[in-house]
């Protein structure tokens, strides 16, 4: 206490602030899952790259919708955004002669931007809006992709996609690094990024107003905090991390079509931040594996089964849908805050039970929980 | 607040870490690459002493699923009976489907799959122009055999480009040219158009009719999209510009959907559709009560008629689908899907007794194929499609049935040439021996 | 002109069918204040009940009927078993859970009956009448228009004249105030499900016939349609939703008709904004905020 310390004040060391302390770690998370690919099979590289493509959209969904309060049933439309930009810009590119570096980075942002200005639109429209109507109007944009791009289909190829010439891994690399993992370690960095800034936002004080907003729209506003330009802001940083998926999806596939992005995948989406865990970015990496491995997780389930060939091809597409519906049903009637929150709560309960079983009744610290729930003495 | 955040992203990252080794090492030796078996005493990967395996992507479930769903079946039946007759150099074949959905994004997912954790031997009758050309590059970096993809598209019969990848139908351009022929034989003189998918379908299609009507003999071009099942707009401007011949570049729901669409608007045109929408049975079932518009419908084929109660080829599949397929309908897909495995198994045994990639490839470019349809194969070093010609279909009293001679086609401008040289026999009951 | 008539009566047609959607959706907003996200899927699944009932009888009305039926006891299964465990909390958690019912239902049907297109057959013929010349609605049309008309009637009766709608809407209303006043709210909440749910499935059988066929994703478009009379007509508002069901109609009719088919779904977007900017609670609700 202020009792204890001398007159003149002891000048403290320096250490790094939080944003920092996340930078750092980050950095070196990312250096330990970049290592780690060299120990993966070329398939398995190939779905890394996809969880992280996947992760960048779930990150910037769970937030929209846990911490906003906004329900966004049209994220894939987002990542449409992003991946037809970044199809457009890189065969832009590549048929001007460029290569190197700038076919990689320039397409990237420029999905990014694409994504982020359709976000824009989306959440200036539907700022007055909350809950349903929302929802329906992202609803009725995934809705529109394939129209827009069989309408413009010179330029966007229509149902059959658009075809997009890539920068390849770099030659000097080429003896140590296989394709696969190149397309893994582009995915890998775009969520890293993706995961620190919505990390910081999400931590500082635009998360708090987000979720001041989601609270009680008219508290917030009389607490000085402009309410739409909180609600288009987060829309667009969703929508802009979505954009960055879909971009570097359209990187690891070569190509870009509406079918990639439909409305099951939109609810795919959905269903995953669900079940990993509403507004928390940990329970986006769960949903983003959920969403990869569970298919194929199904598929091999299916293929096992003594089933007829008629109904084993019936199951093949359709068991992966029908057990993300029922966890998604009784994930929201039992545990909604999904697979993070429970591991939260198996956490929290450990800690009680070490801290119950702990050596020395000596002045141990308060659990935080329990000074939260009642004011106590001293 | 901000420390659980940092824990929580650190564990994230963490985890991705710690599980990716695990399934690394759950799933067998961590290689370089899919392409093993290059040295001489090496087995191809896929082969063993006693099985061959092979992968496929079809649509399986989505809106394209409906009409290509039952093909994959019946290519596992006619296999089914195969090894239950000994199977080809004694080895079984194995077939594994995989959905894709007709989406290419998930076909890159499933093929890296088939090839690189299956191990498949080859991918074998790949569906969809869109879906596979996804995965043409990485099949070709793998040195995969990419054998009989279910399109017509021209793109996958670039034998310099990719010298791994086969075509099985019919190339759409001569299949336009065979039509638009027989169009100007039986009714000479007539305005006609063209409904086309807005795709490779549709364009080389046109292209094909172009070149036999000339760069004007087409009096109204429309096109469709598969995401929208309305052609009203377009059979009304087909019937505005008075065409009184139709070719229809469609898949069978959407030849459905407009021989139905024109009805309704008191618009009777001579439809004649490509062999991708012009299956009789199916295209009936869609129209239902109204079936009878049908008639006097002109379509194109190239392998043994499924009406036919003399072809042996066609009775032959008849039984196998009684036996192996569960009773299934037995239409054209089923006689498509048992060509495919036959065509394949032909192949395989030609191989020889340790089939390698470069010798199954080298097989099906030898010109000792002989496939099953009404037309020879067109198989070479230097033509990786396996069918470059048609014959004329006519629906009459509710049956389908070839008339004329089947017409076949070189590529690019050439126009087509009757073929009178029969279709291929039926030997050792459909089981291939080298 | 002959154009322009033949499409505004095929739009008129199609436009009943989102009407009777959208009222499904009203009904729900009304008694529960959430929006159904399942009832696609759920008309879906009734739908494939009346193929089968027609294919194993021959009769087109005995399956329209146990459409409805089945319709009525879908909704009370996934109000009594899934709805009212997620209720009270946030109106997110609904739709979330509304979702998964969708997956569920359609991954069955998929897996019961295949994802390919079964066509339907009809009791009415779909070639329309010529009047003068040009093709109007066809007696499929009428039959279409005239369910609907009865249905629309027998609603405003229901909620107006007799005692259980006035409840059911005093239950929505007011649920604290009801119950001390005696109103079962509970079972109201039930009957507003099983009600909108016999109804969309009588729209789901009206209007799946007139297009490729039936398949588990069939009314996927439907529902997004749908819902967009619902906010351009106004939620709470039946009226609303008959007239803002013809007016997409129409729209969606001329759109295909003069432009092509494919813009029709960026011209349903294109209303649905410029409703939500204009007038955010729709053309004829009675309210003026948007509260969800």
């Amino acid at each position: 206490m202020s009792a204890d310390v001398p007159l003149h004040a002891r000048r403290p060391r320096w250490r790094p602030g939080p944003a920092m302390r996340r930078l750092g770690l980050t950095v070196a998370g990312l250096a330990l899952a970049i290592g780690a690919t060299f120990a993966l099979e070329p398939y398995r590289a190939y779905q890394v790259a996809v969880v992280a493509a996947y992760l960048c959209a779930t990150a910037g969904l769970t937030l929209l919708v846990g911490r906003g309060g906004q329900l966004s049933l049209g994220h894939a439309a987002l990542m449409a955004a992003g991946a037809y930009g970044f199809g457009l810009s890189s065969n832009a590119l590549s048929a001007g002669g460029a290569a190197g570096a700038v076919r990689l980075v320039v397409p990237l942002a420029v999905g990014v931007l694409a994504a982020a200005a359709l976000g824009a639109l989306l959440g200036a429209a539907g700022a007055r809006l909350r809950g349903p109507y929302l929802a329906g109007l992202t609803l009725a944009v995934v809705v529109a992709v394939p129209a827009i791009t069989s309408t413009f289909s010179k330029a966007l190829g229509g149902d059959r996609g658009l075809w997009i010439e890539i920068e390849r891994r770099p030659d000097a690399l080429r003896p140590w690094v296989g394709a696969e993992q190149w397309q893994a370690w582009v995915a890998i960095v775009a969520a890293a990024l993706v995961l620190l800034v919505l990390g910081n936002l999400a931590s500082g004080s635009a998360g708090r107003q987000i979720a001041a907003v989601r609270d009680d729209e008219a508290a917030a506003r009389l607490a000085g905090i402009d309410v739409t330009r909180v609600k288009v802001v987060s829309f667009t940083l969703s929508a802009a991390a979505a954009g960055l998926g879909g971009a570097v999806l359209a990187y690891v596939t070569q190509i870009a079509n509406p079918g990639a992005y439909s409305l099951v995948f939109s609810l795919f989406l959905v269903v995953a931040v669900v079940i990993g865990g509403l507004g928390s970015l940990a329970g986006a990496f769960w949903g983003a594996l959920l969403l990869v491995a569970l298919p194929e997780a199904t598929s091999s389930i299916a293929e096992t089964l003594p089933v007829s060939p008629a109904l084993a091809q019936r199951l093949e597409g359709n068991l992966a849908l029908l057990v993300f519906g029922l966890l998604l049903i009784v994930l929201m009637i039992a545990a909604p805050r999904g697979i993070h929150g429970a591991l939260a709560r198996a956490r929290g309960a450990l800690r009680r039970r070490w801290r119950a079983r702990g050596p020395a009744p000596a002045p141990a610290p308060v659990p935080e929980s329990a000074a939260a729930r009642a004011p106590t003495t001293g | 607040m901000t420390r659980p955040r940092i824990v929580q992203v650190v564990a994230a990252l963490g985890v991705a870490v710690l599980l990716a080794p695990l399934i690394a090492s759950c799933s067998g030796d961590a290689d370089e690459g899919a392409n093993q078996g290059a040295g001489e005493g090496e087995p191809a990967p896929g082969v063993t002493d006693t099985t061959v395996v092979v992968g496929t992507h079809h649509p399986l479930t989505g809106p394209a699923a409906a009409g290509y769903a039952s093909i994959s079946a019946a290519t596992s039946a006619y296999f089914a009976y195969l090894n239950d007759n000994g199977g080809v150099n004694g080895r079984s074949i194995e077939y594994i489907v995989k959905d894709d959905g007709y989406n290419p994004a998930t076909t890159q997912s499933v093929v890296r799959e088939l090839v690189l954790e299956d191990r498949v031997f080859a991918v074998l009758n790949g569906l969809g122009t869109a879906p596979h050309s996804a995965v043409l590059d990485f099949l070709d970096e793998n040195e995969v055999p990419d054998l009989f993809v279910a399109s017509g598209s021209p793109i996958f019969n670039q034998p310099e480009k990719y010298p791994w990848t086969f075509g099985f139908n019919a190339d759409y351009t001569a299949e336009a040219k065979a039509l638009a022929t027989y169009a100007q034989e039986q009714h000479p003189g007539a305005t006609a158009c063209l409904l086309g998918q807005d795709d490779d379908l549709g364009e080389d299609f046109g292209t094909g009719l172009r070149s036999v009507l000339g760069d004007d003999g087409l009096a109204s071009e429309q096109s469709y999209t598969t995401s929208n099942p309305d052609v009203s707009a377009q059979v009304a401007a087909m019937k505005q510009a008075g065409c009184e011949v139709v070719f229809l570049a469609a898949i069978n729901a959407f030849s459905a959907l407009a021989v139905g669409t024109a009805a309704k608007l008191g618009y009777q045109p001579q439809w004649l559709s490509s062999s991708v929408g012009g299956d009789y049975g199916t295209v009936s079932q869609y129209l239902g009560e109204n079936a009878a518009l049908l008639e006097g419908f002109v379509s194109a084929n190239y392998l043994p008629s499924h009406f036919s109660e003399t072809d042996e080829w066609t009775t032959l599949f008849r039984q196998i689908n009684d036996e192996y397929n569960d009773g299934a309908p037995f239409d054209g897909n089923t006689v498509y899907g048992m060509s495919v495995g036959y065509l394949f198994a032909e192949a395989l045994a030609n191989a020889g007794g340790t089939p390698t990639r470069q010798g199954i490839v080298d097989a099906v470019t030898s010109g000792d194929l002989r496939g099953n349809g009404v037309v020879p194969l067109a198989l070479s070093t230097s033509n990786n499609g396996a069918y470059q010609g048609v014959q004329v279909t006519v629906v009459a009293g509710g049956v389908q049935e070839y008339v004329g001679d089947p017409y076949t086609a070189e590529q690019g401008d050439g126009p087509v040439a009757p073929y009178t040289g029969g279709p291929v026999a039926l030997e050792d009951d459909g089981v291939p021996t080298s | 002109m002959d154009h322009f008539l033949h499409l505004l009566s095929s739009g008129l047609a199609r436009g009943a069918v989102f009407a009777v959607f959208a009222l499904a959706l009203v009904l729900i907003w009304r008694a529960a204040r959430i929006v159904n996200f399942a009832q696609g899927a759920m008309a879906a699944a009734t739908t494939y009940l009346a193929f089968a009932v027609t294919t194993a009888t021959g009769s087109y009305w005995l399956g329209l009927g146990a459409a409805v039926l089945g319709g009525a006891a879908l909704g009370f299964a996934v109000e009594r078993g899934v709805m009212r465990h997620v209720a009270g909390r946030s109106p997110l958690n609904s739709v979330i859970v509304a979702l998964g019912v969708v997956m569920v239902l359609q991954a069955v049907l998929g897996i019961a009956f295949g994802n390919d297109y079964k066509p339907m057959a009809v009791p009415f013929s779909m070639e329309p009448l010529w009047v003068a010349g040009t093709p109007l609605l066809s007696p499929y049309d009428l039959y279409v228009l005239g369910a609907v008309a009865v249905l629309l009637v027998g609603f405003g009766l229901l909620f107006t004249r007799t005692s259980v709608g006035l409840r059911m809407r005093a239950a929505a209303f007011a649920p604290e105030t009801s119950r001390l006043l005696g109103v079962p709210v509970s079972r109201m909440l039930t009957l507003g499900w099983t009600l909108s749910a016999a109804v969309g499935a009588l729209a789901a059988v009206l209007v799946i016939p007139t297009e490729l066929g039936l398949n588990p994703h069939a009314t996927d478009t439907l529902f997004v349609y749908a819902f967009t009379v619902a906010i351009v007509g106004g939620l709470d508002s039946p009226v609303g939703a008959a007239l803002g069901g013809l007016a997409v109609g129409v729209l969606l009719s001329m759109v295909t008709g003069y432009l092509g088919s494919t813009l029709a779904p960026i011209a349903v977007l294109a209303l649905l904004v410029v409703v939500l900017i204009a007038r955010p609670s729709g053309i004829f609700s009675a309210r003026q905020a948007r509260q969800a």
